[in-house]
């Protein structure tokens, strides 16, 4: 690991230049749509990667971000680009709620639960039509970063997606990262050496729902709609989880590696491929889970020795 | 049964109950552990020890009766809590984390800011009580022998600097030379002012070295008295010694 500032610097460098090296429009637009699925794959893996705790009800949070928007854009007068502060702030309440709830339960209970409460939220947005337009949606009118350039729309996403990463780095090497890892590892055990688990829990889920709904936010301010099938539907909660998964849990990169590799494949494909992109992505899904069960970044560690510690090649 | 007041009772069971669902294990456990000393709780399996050890930690919790640890009830209280008042468990299996290395098990072990502030000499004193621990640092739990991963699981307890410490079957399948080598480091710490609560399927062993043992059977307290005396009591032999 020690090179990785020579890395970081090399990375920080294209991340700040890519947008000028690739100019055209849509290839822009692919960058801000994996640097999205970046921050929200790391916030979901500070809950399910670090804490173990698979949330299934992600969308809700993403939701509560974007409808914030939506609601600042057609209710008042402020730009509805305070919703990257006001969405993480409102889904505040909601968390600790779900925590309260959900966190009676574990495992596949505590997973089954986070999918109701996504569900909740989802009747609940298109059911409220004076505040969310219901099925029909809001349409927010662009503002400020209006114009016709990506470029701003680019370095907003990629400072939320800087954020993230660089949150859940700091996390994993304090105090709160390790005690996650021991909840994740042995709940009991965790309990009884002294971790309130249930304390901890709830922040980790409080972070990574207030990260995701920062996200959110981004979505709604860029894509300037929104409404329940495209902010609120089970499959983004899925599609978020895979993320994580398929980078691998519990690691600062994996969610960053997934999101590339899902992301630009799924662009890709839907474009070279047209029908057939669903059957692609797909296969891509089953060869990944086939030969790096344990995620990209399992797989790289394996086969390369990369990141891996000291430790775990005395096992090998 | 002698009771002598001069000492200062550390831990008491009164009348404790304890049920999984619908199948109570614990009926009515009564026992004390007295500042300083060692005391175990012996019994067949089933007979509802380690459960009288969660009741204690706070992992499961009492349906009746209370705990009084320290002059306070702490049959209410959440595990971290109880944690926190100075009882460190030792559960049964180790339940090292087996992905962090040895260093930071124990680091996670000193939980309390106490116990945060005292850590380098913590460190220290485990690593003087369990010297193989300190070439092990950094490797991961996981890949430590069973007799090394209870080391950690014991010396975890420790970086909690608990004023009881409950060790629940720290011989479980160990090689019999490691057992007898625990069995002294139980000791070593108890000499250190650590009282110690001990469950253990070595009944012999465990009856040599309490100053007080308890017989648990079927989830109630059936005999107690020195350990010393239940060794030469005719039920316990034929019990639990075979002789």
């Amino acid at each position: 690991m020690k090179k990785s500032p020579l890395y970081l610097s090399i990375l920080s460098v294209f991340l700040i230049a890519a947008p000028f090296i690739l100019t055209a429009r849509y290839t822009q637009h692919v960058l801000i749509v994996v640097l999205l699925y970046v921050a929200l794959g790391s916030a979901w893996n500070i809950l399910g990667g670090f804490a173990g705790q698979l949330s299934l009800g992600h969308a809700a949070f993403f939701g509560i971000g974007a409808y914030t928007a939506a609601i600042i854009a057609s209710k008042t007068a402020f730009s509805p680009w305070w919703a990257l502060i006001a969405g993480p702030a409102a889904v505040l309440p909601v968390a600790l709620l779900v925590g309260w709830i959900c966190f009676r339960l574990r495992g596949p209970y505590f997973t089954l639960a986070t999918i109701a409460v996504g569900e909740v939220v989802r009747l609940i947005a298109l059911n409220w039509t004076t505040l969310t337009g219901g099925a029909v949606g809001v349409v927010i009118r662009p503002s400020l970063l209006s114009g016709t350039s990506k470029l701003p729309y680019y370095y907003v996403v990629l400072v939320i997606a800087v954020v993230t990463v660089t949150l859940c780095h700091l996390m994993s090497r304090r105090k709160l990262g390790y005690y996650l890892m021991a909840i994740r590892e042995d709940e009991e055990t965790a309990e009884s050496i002294g971790i309130d688990t249930t304390s901890y829990k709830l922040r980790a889920l409080a972070l990574s729902a207030a990260l995701t709904a920062m996200a959110g936010a981004f979505y709604a301010n860029y894509f300037l709609f929104v409404d329940t099938t495209t902010v609120l539907p089970l499959a983004l909660s899925v599609e978020i989880v895979l993320i994580a998964i398929i980078g691998g849990l519990g690691t600062v990169a994996g969610p960053v590696l997934g999101a590339v590799l899902l992301k630009l494949s799924s662009e890709i494909f839907r474009n070279e491929f047209a029908q057939a992109n669903l059957l692609i992505y797909g296969a891509l899904l089953v060869l990944v889970i086939l030969f790096m069960p344990d995620g990209l970044m399992g797989g790289f560690r394996r086969l390369f020795g990369v990141g891996a510690r000291k430790s775990q090649r005395v096992s090998a | 049964m002698e009771i002598d007041l001069a000492d200062k009772t550390l831990l008491t069971l009164e009348n404790v109950t304890a049920r999984y669902g619908d199948v109570q294990v614990l009926w009515g456990v009564t026992f004390a552990v007295r500042e300083g000393e060692i005391a175990t709780l012996v019994g067949a399996n089933g007979a509802g020890k380690t459960t009288t050890l969660k009741t204690i930690s706070g992992v499961v919790r009492a349906t009746d009766g209370q705990i009084v640890f320290d002059g306070g009830h702490i049959d209410h209280l959440p595990p971290h809590q109880i944690a926190a008042r100075g009882i460190a468990h030792v559960p049964e299996g180790r339940r090292l984390f087996p992905l962090m290395s040895v260093r930071e098990n124990l680091e996670i072990g000193a939980i309390s800011s106490e116990a945060r502030r005292l850590r380098t000499g913590s460190f220290a004193r485990v690593f003087a009580l369990f010297p193989k621990l300190k070439e092990r640092e950094s490797q991961m739990a996981g890949t430590l022998s069973g007799g090394e991963q209870q080391m950690v699981a014991i010396a975890r307890g420790l970086m909690a600097r608990p004023r009881l410490l409950i060790l629940d079957e720290p011989s479980l399948g160990l090689a019999p030379i490691v057992v007898r080598e625990m069995f002294e480091i139980i000791q070593t710490i108890n000499r250190e002012g650590i009282t110690i609560l001990l469950v253990e399927q070595n009944v012999q062993q465990s009856l040599k070295l309490a100053n007080r043992a308890y017989v648990l059977e079927n989830g109630r307290i059936v005999l107690e008295g020195a350990g010393s005396d239940l060794l030469d009591d005719q039920r316990v032999r034929e019990a639990y010694l075979g002789a």
